[in-house]
C-alpha cells in the first residue's frame, strides 16, 4: 500500500486526466450544438453556414447516390500513393546524399531552389504534360512533398552523433555498417516526424490538385459545391477531409508508439 | 626483461586545412612493453590523442614508423564518451565491436557475458543504458573494448566525462581489470595524479608541436590500486617532477 501522500498524488493525476478528456469532448459538443441551434433559429444563415444535421443528411445522400466512397477513396488513394512514393524517394535520396559528401554539395543549391519554389505554380504545366487525371495530381503532390522529405531526412542523418560514428570507426566499421547500425536506427524518431510532415503535405497537394483539375475526390466535391452554390456539400467535404487527415495522422502516431516500445 | 610490444620511431603528423598546415607531432619515439601501462601526459591540444588515432590506424601518419612485434595486432580503442547506443541493451552494446568485426558467435558472446558478470554488470545485462550511472556506462564501454580481446588498449581520457568520485573508483576498476586480463595499455590524460597512480611509465609531451619531453618510470612502493598509490611516499615527488616538465601558461 502506498503512503497517503502518494495516493493523493495519484488521485490528482487521475483527476487532471479526466478534466482534459472532459473538456476535449465538451468543446466539440459545445461547438456542434451552438452551430446547430444558431442555424435552426436562423440567427446565422443556414444556406451559407450549413449545420451539423445537414452535414449528416448530405453524407447520407452521397451514400445513397453511391458517390460517398468513390470520392473518399479517390482522395485517400491519391494521398497514400504520393505519400508513400515521396517517403521512399526521400529516404533513398537522403541516404545517397549522406553517403557522398561531394554529391550532396553539388546538389545542395538545386534542392534549396526546388524546395522553396511553390510547386502549385507547376500545376498547369503538369496538367498539360500528363493530362487532367489522377496521375497528374499524384505527380504534383509528389513534387510538393519529396523535396521537403529529402531535406528533412538528410539533415537528420548528418546530425548523427559524431562520437558514435568515431566509435564505430574504431571498430573498423564501413559506411554501410555505420548507416545501418547507427544512422538509420538512431534516427527512427526523426523519420517518423518526417512521415508526419509528409502526410500533411500530401493532403495539401492532393486537395490542391483536385481543386485544379479532377472529376472525383473530396477536393472535387468542394469545387463542384462552390460552383453550384451548394455550401452544404462544401462544408460536408471539408468535414470528411478533417476526419481523414486525423485518421492518417493517427496511424503514424500508432507506428511511433510501436517503434518507441 | 619484457619484450617491446610496440615501437614508435620519429612519428610526425601534419594537419592540413585551407589556411595552412599545422605540425601536431614531431619526431615522437616511444617503446611500449608487453603488459605495460603507459600514460601520455601533456597540455590540451598537444596532440596526445592524435598519437592514439595514428596507432589505431584511424588516422594517417605524415612520416615515421610504427612497429608492432606481431602481425595484425588487435587494437582496442576506448574513448572519452561512452557513446552507448540508447536503443541497445547493455549486452548488445558490449557486443557492438564484435558485431562490426563479424566475430560475434556463441563463444565470444559468452565471453562478453562473463566479463559483464565479473565486473559488476550482471544485473544489468538486459537493461538499457539510460538506467545506468555514468561510471557503469563507462564500464560497459570498457567491456565493449575488451570483448575484442585486444593486444593493446588505447584509452583516450577515459574518465574525463565523469565526476571526481566516480573517476577515482573507476580508475581502480580499470586498473584491476587491465591487470586481471593482462593487457597492455596506453592512456592519454591531462590529469597528472591519474597518470602517476595508474601507470608504470609516464611520458610527458610538450605543447604544439608535440614532442616527447621526458619519460618517467614510476616506481612506487606498494604498486597497488590507483587510490592506494596516491598515498605512496613517492607520489608527490613524481607529481612535482611532472608538473615542472609541463609548460604552464594559463
Amino acid at each position: 500500500m502506498y503512503s497517503n501522500e502518494h495516493q493523493l498524488y495519484l488521485k490528482n493525476k487521475k483527476r487532471n486526466k479526466n478534466i482534459i478528456l472532459f473538456f476535449r469532448i465538451f468543446i466539440v459538443l459545445f461547438f456542434l450544438i451552438v452551430w446547430e441551434v444558431l442555424a435552426k433559429t436562423e440567427i446565422i444563415n443556414p444556406f451559407l453556414t450549413s449545420s451539423p444535421s445537414k452535414v449528416i443528411t448530405t453524407i447520407i445522400d452521397l451514400y445513397k447516390q453511391n458517390n460517398l466512397f468513390k470520392h473518399i477513396w479517390t482522395t485517400f488513394y491519391e494521398t497514400i500513393a504520393s505519400f508513400s512514393i515521396a517517403s521512399i524517394i526521400g529516404l533513398i535520396v537522403a541516404s545517397i546524399l549522406w553517403s557522398n559528401n561531394t554529391i550532396s554539395k553539388i546538389l545542395d543549391p538545386y534542392l534549396t531552389v526546388l524546395n522553396s519554389l511553390p510547386k502549385v505554380s507547376l500545376g498547369p504545366l503538369i496538367i498539360i504534360w500528363i493530362g487532367a487525371n489522377t496521375n497528374s495530381i499524384i505527380f504534383m503532390t509528389l513534387l510538393i512533398t519529396v523535396f521537403t522529405a529529402i531535406i528533412n531526412i538528410y539533415s537528420a542523418f548528418i546530425n548523427t552523433d559524431k562520437q558514435k560514428i568515431i566509435l564505430l570507426k574504431t571498430f573498423g566499421a564501413n559506411k554501410i555498417q555505420i548507416f545501418t547500425k547507427l544512422v538509420l536506427r538512431g534516427n527512427t524518431k526523426n523519420l517518423v516526424n518526417t512521415l508526419k510532415i509528409n502526410i500533411s503535405l500530401s493532403l495539401i497537394g492532393v486537395i490542391m490538385g483536385e481543386l485544379l483539375v479532377s472529376k472525383k475526390g473530396l477536393g472535387y466535391l468542394i469545387t463542384y459545391g462552390s460552383q453550384v452554390f451548394n455550401l452544404n456539400l462544401v462544408i460536408t467535404s471539408i468535414f470528411m477531409l478533417g476526419i481523414m487527415s486525423y485518421l492518417l495522422y493517427f496511424c503514424i502516431d500508432l507506428l511511433e508508439k510501436k517503434l518507441n516500445k | 626483461m619484457k619484450t617491446n610490444l610496440l615501437e614508435i620511431k620519429n612519428l610526425s603528423k601534419i594537419y592540413h586545412n585551407e589556411k595552412g598546415e599545422l605540425i601536431a607531432l614531431k619526431d615522437i619515439s616511444l617503446e611500449i612493453k608487453q603488459d605495460e601501462f603507459v600514460s601520455l601526459v601533456g597540455p590540451s591540444g598537444c596532440g596526445k590523442s592524435t598519437i592514439l588515432s595514428i596507432i589505431s590506424g584511424m588516422m594517417k601518419k605524415s612520416s615515421g614508423e610504427i612497429k608492432f612485434n606481431k602481425k595484425k595486432p588487435k587494437i582496442g580503442y576506448m574513448l572519452q564518451e561512452d557513446s552507448l547506443f540508447p536503443w541497445r541493451t547493455v549486452l548488445d552494446n558490449a557486443c557492438l565491436g564484435l558485431e562490426i568485426k563479424k566475430e560475434l558467435n556463441d563463444n565470444t558472446k559468452k565471453n562478453v557475458i562473463r566479463l559483464l558478470k565479473k565486473y559488476g554488470l550482471g544485473d544489468f545485462i538486459d537493461s538499457y543504458p539510460n538506467s545506468l550511472s555514468g561510471g557503469l556506462k563507462q564500464r560497459v564501454a570498457l567491456i565493449r573494448t575488451l570483448a575484442l580481446n585486444p593486444d593493446i588498449l588505447l584509452l583516450d581520457e577515459p574518465f574525463s566525462a565523469l565526476d571526481y568520485q566516480t573517476r577515482l573508483a573507476l580508475s581502480d576498476d580499470l586498473k584491476h581489470i587491465i591487470l586481471n586480463e593482462k593487457k597492455t595499455a596506453i592512456m592519454v590524460t591531462h590529469d597528472i595524479a591519474e597518470a602517476i597512480s595508474m601507470s608504470d611509465k609516464v611520458i610527458v609531451i610538450t605543447n604544439r608541436p608535440g614532442k616527447v619531453k621526458k619519460i618517467i618510470n614510476i616506481e612506487l612502493e606498494k604498486n597497488g590500486a590507483p587510490t592506494e598509490n596516491r598515498k605512496d611516499k613517492r607520489f608527490n615527488y613524481y607529481y612535482e617532477m611532472i608538473w615542472k616538465e609541463l609548460d604552464h601558461h594559463v
